[in-house]
This record gives C-alpha cells, sequence and structure tokens, in this order.
C-alpha cells in the first residue's frame, strides 16, 4: 500500500469527496431559483407581490419578459426555473373582489427543483397582500385569499419522478460505462505486454487512441438503445423531441467519456489505479450535475464544478429533448462544453501518450 | 552474407536515474549475419535492443541502422525491423490468424492475407490458424511471435530470448529456421542464455553491467579470452573442487557430467594447482575452454568490480 500511492489517495481522497459533496453541495430544498416575470400590470400589489416573492429566498426575479414567446422560450431552454405572468387589471380586479389569477409556469421537468418553491408559493403571496390589503380592503383576505393562483408545470405536469431520472440515466449510464471501459484500455496493454509490440509497430498516438474510442462509441449506442427501448416499453418515457437529434447530440458526449476514460489510461499504471480513477471521476459527475439533486441547489463553488463536467449539460440536452421537444437551437449552448472538454481530454490523453518505453 | 553492415552503432548509452543499464556499447553486425548477443541478467541487452528499435530513447549513441539514423529515424527503422519481445507480447484473446492479421494491418503492408497465409505456412501454424494465442503451449506461441515479427519483411530481426523456456526439439527447430531465414539475407540479433545456441552464431557479443566485454566469432571469443581449462576424470571429483578452488590462480572448477573442468588465465599457476592432484586415480588432460566457462570467466572477473 505504502508503494501504490495513488490507491493510498484514493481511501482517503473518496472519503473526503463525498463528504464534501454530501455535507456542503447537496441541498434537496433549492433556492434562488432565476424566474422571469412577465407583467401586464405593475401597479402596488403587484410589487407587493415581487418583493415577498424574492424576500422568500426561492425566487431569483431575474428577468423581465417582453413577451409569452419570449417566457416559453426561457423555460424551452432551462434559463429560468418560473414564469409569473400578472395578467392585465389585475389591481383593478384584486380590488374589485374578483380574485385575478396569478399564472405560474415551472419548469417541472425536475420535480425536486419546483416542488418545494411551489408549494410556497401561495402562502407567500396572499401572505405579503395581507399587508396591503387593510381597511375597506380588509374583507378582500377571504379565506381563499384575494387571487386565484394558477400553476402549471410544464414539460411533467404530474410531477413523475421516471421522467427525469430515466433519461438523465442514459447519460449516467454512459458516463460509467464508457469512462469505465477506456480507462482500462491502455493500460491492460501495458499489464499485458503488449504495448511493447504496440509501440514497436510504426503506429501513431492519436491513431492508437481513437482505435480505442471507435468501437466503443458503438457500445455507447447499444447502451442508448437499450435504454430507450426500456424506457418506452416498461416505463412509458417518451422522446418528445427527435430521436435522430437525441443520438446525434450523444456522439460527443459518449467521445468526450471515452477521452477521459483513455486519458485516465494512460495515466494509471494498472487496471485498478485506471479504475480507481474512473471512480474519483464518476462521483461528482453523479452528484454534482443535476441528475440525483438539483443542479440550481448547490452552492455556487459545486455549481462551478458541475458546469465543467460533461455530464451536466448532457442531462439538460438529453431532458430538454425528452420532455420539452427541444430542437437544435435550444441546446446548441450546452454543446460547446462538451466539445471542449472532448478536445481537452484527448489533448491530454496525446500528450501523456508514451511513444517510447522510458 | 556481405560486407554490408546492418547495424552499425557506437557509444550506445542509457540511463536510468543512477544506473547506466548500457554503457557506450559499440556494435556492428554485417548483413545476413546471426549476431548472438550474450550477458547476465540484468547486463543490458533488453535494453540495448530496444533503443535500436525506437522503444528507448538513447542518451547518447550515434549510428545507423538499416541505412536509417538511429537516433531520429527510428518511426522509418521501425517499418524494417522485427522485434520479438522476450515476454510474450501479442494479443491473447486473439487467434494466431487474428494477431498476425492486426499486425499485418498496423504495418500496412500490401497483400495482407497473403503475407499473413505465407507467415503461417511457413511456420507450420496454418493447422491452429484459429486457436486463440493464449491457450498455445509455450513453443507454438515462440513460433506465432516469429512468424507476427516477420510479417512486414523486415531486414532485421531483434529477437530477445526467443528460445527461453521452449523444449530442445522446438529449439533446433527454431534455430534451422534462423539459418535458412539469414541464407535468404536476414540479419539477426539474437540475446540468449543458450551456450549451445550461441554456439550456432556467427559471430557473438558479451556485455555485463552495461560493458561490452568481447566481441568476435566463437574461435575468436575463446582464444581471446586466453583460458586454459584441464579437465579431469575420476572418482568423488566433488571434493576436489574446494580445495583446487582455493589455489591461487584457478578460477573455476566446475563439474560438467563425469569430468571437472578447472580454469584459470595463468597456464603455469592453474598447472601448479592441479600437480598434487595428478596422480591415480585422477585421469588430467588440457581442453579446449567451453564456450560457458568463457562466459563464466567473463562474468565473474569483469562485471564483480562494478
Amino acid at each position: 500500500m505504502r508503494r501504490d500511492r495513488l490507491t493510498f489517495g484514493m481511501m482517503i481522497g473518496i472519503p473526503l469527496l463525498q463528504l464534501i459533496i454530501f455535507g456542503y453541495a447537496i441541498n434537496s430544498d433549492p433556492k434562488h431559483l432565476p424566474t422571469a416575470v412577465l407583467l401586464a400590470d405593475d401597479g402596488p400589489h403587484v410589487r407587493t407581490i415581487l418583493s415577498a416573492m424574492k424576500n422568500s429566498g426561492y425566487f431569483d426575479l431575474t428577468l423581465l419578459a417582453s413577451s409569452e414567446t419570449q417566457a416559453r422560450q426561457l423555460l424551452a431552454r432551462g434559463q429560468v426555473q418560473f414564469v409569473i405572468s400578472i395578467p392585465p387589471d389585475f389591481t383593478r380586479d384584486l380590488l374589485r373582489g374578483d380574485r385575478p389569477t396569478v399564472l405560474v409556469e415551472a419548469d417541472a421537468s425536475d420535480p425536486a427543483a419546483t416542488s418545494n418553491a411551489l408549494a410556497a408559493m401561495k402562502t407567500i403571496m396572499n401572505g405579503s397582500l395581507r399587508a396591503d390589503l387593510k381597511g375597506p380592503t380588509a374583507s378582500l383576505n377571504a379565506s381563499d385569499g384575494p387571487i386565484h393562483l394558477a400553476v402549471h408545470g410544464l414539460y411533467n405536469p404530474e410531477a413523475i419522478t421516471q421522467y427525469n431520472i430515466i433519461p438523465g440515466l442514459m447519460g449516467v449510464v454512459l458516463t460509467m460505462t464508457m469512462v469505465m471501459i477506456t480507462s482500462v484500455a491502455i493500460t491492460r496493454e501495458s499489464e499485458r505486454g503488449t504495448m511493447e509490440n504496440l509501440l514497436a509497430m510504426p503506429t501513431r498516438p492519436l491513431e492508437v487512441l481513437i482505435g480505442k474510442i471507435i468501437p466503443y462509441t458503438l457500445v455507447g449506442y447499444v447502451q442508448m438503445g437499450l435504454i430507450l427501448l426500456a424506457a418506452y416499453f416498461i416505463f412509458d418515457v417518451y422522446v418528445t423531441g427527435s430521436y435522430l437529434l437525441l443520438l446525434a447530440i450523444s456522439l460527443p458526449f459518449i467521445c468526450a467519456n471515452l477521452g477521459v476514460g483513455i486519458t485516465f489510461s494512460t495515466i494509471a499504471r494498472n487496471q485498478l489505479q485506471a479504475l480507481q480513477m474512473s471512480f474519483f471521476f464518476f462521483l461528482p459527475s453523479l452528484l454534482l450535475s443535476g441528475f440525483m439533486f438539483p443542479f440550481r441547489g448547490m452552492p455556487q463553488w459545486a455549481q462551478t464544478i458541475g458546469q465543467m463536467l460533461p455530464l451536466t449539460h448532457y442531462l439538460r440536452v438529453v431532458r430538454g429533448i425528452t420532455l420539452k421537444a427541444s430542437g437544435l437551437g435550444d441546446i446548441v449552448f450546452e454543446l460547446w462544453p462538451i466539445g471542449v472538454f472532448l478536445v481537452l481530454s484527448l489533448a491530454v490523453g496525446v500528450a501523456r501518450y508514451r511513444r517510447t518505453l522510458d | 552474407m556481405n560486407d554490408a553492415l546492418a547495424i552499425d552503432v557506437r557509444g550506445m548509452t542509457k540511463r536510468f536515474g543512477s544506473l547506466v543499464a548500457v554503457d557506450h556499447i559499440d556494435l556492428q553486425v554485417r548483413q545476413g549475419e546471426i549476431h548472438g548477443f550474450l550477458g547476465p541478467n540484468g547486463s543490458g541487452k533488453t535494453t540495448f535492443i530496444r533503443m535500436l528499435c525506437g522503444l528507448l530513447k538513447p542518451d547518447d549513441g550515434h549510428g545507423i541502422c538499416l541505412d536509417h539514423n538511429v537516433i531520429t529515424q527510428s518511426e522509418a527503422i521501425k517499418r524494417q525491423v522485427g522485434y520479438m519481445t522476450q515476454r510474450f507480447s501479442f494479443w491473447e484473446d486473439l487467434s494466431i490468424r487474428e494477431n498476425l492479421d492486426f499486425i499485418g494491418r498496423m504495418y500496412g503492408i500490401a497483400h495482407r492475407r497473403q503475407a499473413v497465409h505465407d507467415a503461417m505456412r511457413r511456420l507450420g501454424l496454418e493447422n491452429r490458424q484459429h486457436q486463440l494465442a493464449g491457450s498455445l503451449s509455450g513453443g507454438w506461441k515462440q513460433r506465432l511471435a516469429l512468424a507476427a515479427c516477420m510479417i512486414h519483411r523486415p531486414r532485421l530481426l531483434l529477437l530477445d530470448e526467443p528460445t527461453a523456456g521452449v523444449d530442445p526439439v522446438a529449439r533446433r527447430e527454431f534455430w534451422d529456421e534462423i539459418h535458412a531465414l539469414a541464407e535468404e539475407g536476414l540479419t539477426f540479433l539474437i540475446t540468449t542464455h543458450y551456450m549451445d545456441e550461441a554456439e550456432r552464431c556467427h559471430r557473438l557479443a558479451f556485455i555485463a553491467a552495461g560493458r561490452m566485454l568481447t566481441r568476435g566469432s566463437l574461435d575468436e571469443v575463446v582464444a581471446d579470452s586466453k583460458l586454459v581449462t584441464w579437465a579431469v576424470n575420476g572418482p568423488d571429483l566433488q571434493k576436489l573442487i574446494a580445495p583446487l578452488q582455493r589455489q591461487p590462480g584457478v578460477e573455476q572448477a566446475t563439474v560438467f557430467g563425469n569430468s571437472l573442468h578447472v580454469s584459470g588465465i595463468n597456464p603455469s599457476e592453474v598447472y601448479r594447482a592441479i600437480t598434487p592432484y595428478q596422480r591415480k586415480p585422477y585421469f588430467w588432460r588440457q581442453v579446449e575452454p567451453s564456450l560457458e566457462d568463457v562466459f563464466v570467466h567473463l562474468m565473474t572477473r569483469k562485471a564483480v568490480p562494478q
């Protein structure tokens, strides 16, 4: 053990990593969720409601949407979690006692991210108005409250967890298996002694690395097919967007993971080390990507780490295509981080690949 | 064999940290020659061979290997060299045919099917072509390895202990094959620990602790050693060993079957040492030192002061 520093490091590193992630990063009561507001009335009571929402800590009013279309797009691209629409004549209807309807549209693709905020919403709104409506208008604070709150959970209205988990699982399975498979690819050659032969032949590093990657992309697609079939036939999760787009966009993600694996493979001295490294990569991917816990619930530093991982972006893409029928335009900005990751990991792999036995 | 040199390197040096694994070794090998490379374990044979085929970067040295610069043109050298590793290093989960085919692809050779077929026929691997390499016995693995490192028609074969763990019949066949190939113009550099194999080489080089000790043909090597060897027959030879070894001038006293070989550099000292025992029932005669005597002599004398 003393001579195998990496194993030793992992024995300390893995629990530390878990402590930090579970202890600090995970939060199942996400706050500060980005919220857009569509205002058709900006009377004083509207401002009361909005500032109460902000003060609750659950909602960050980040955007003033100019149109219904824009608001929808913000939701579709996952840039906001909620859109709150204040109807025209809100103030008039409120004071008349007509209980005007405030529409809250939530991106409910991950029920865990929105449920607490939504649960609190009604109390927040009615409570805030109670202070405003005094004297002659106090009677408006009837038992149902002065306003009517309409909540639309978009993309997953029934808040079925499977709808969120199953598509995400595709990314998780791919991350786990792709990294693991290739992480032993080069180390196995070294361990069995076949590396010496490979190096004695006129092969270039990139050729070897790509030769190791290409066959496994097919494996990745087989796994995807398996999950998609199970999703369709067993879990009733249907892809609302384009299957073709989903398959096409998975290629850079699969390659990025294979690239990480290959890079580990060029660093590790034996297969055990390679597997430990892939586990070290897999753990934060699983926990910080938004697969298990809402991404927006995590502190900023954890989100920053999460943003660097390809799984985080792939999850958004997969969930977008599966649940939101996203088109290429809605997800293209999630693709470049995956691309950058792929290029970097391969570059490290090529740089680390030893052309000699030195 | 002609006089053109397949290998002509000088001052080849490789260090691993503070250890000098190969220390300024010069080597010239003619085309079509079978050159034996001898030395104890850890003497730098494998390191030297790896430097020749570009697997290790030499720290010092220069020269030509197959008309290419051994330092700067290792990629070009790789294409013309077949390297058989000390440890079996082919893909055990591929069959013989798949291994050969894969290697053919790696070298990008033309008419690959034919080349694979020819290689298998030449080494009698056809009947086992679909057997997995991992399930082959030592002798067959070695044949596969030889077939594999010849598939791209190299001009030079570097064989690192090719016959370790192979039975005598297979070894004999292997060496017959090597002589046939050398006849066709292939050059061989072969490391071995077997003295009978060393005797089948055209020329030999001895290294120890990274240094070249002696080079030349078998006769030259034996003559160069200036070793004098006496053989004695008789009963209870084992009892003679200890007293003889204590005598000045006696380097070795080793039993070979029914006789005991006593060797040393100084003829008169050796003679003086054996004089007390030149009586019945012992029968003494001076013999030509064997290659093994020379080998042990070289190793004990020059390797030790390291």
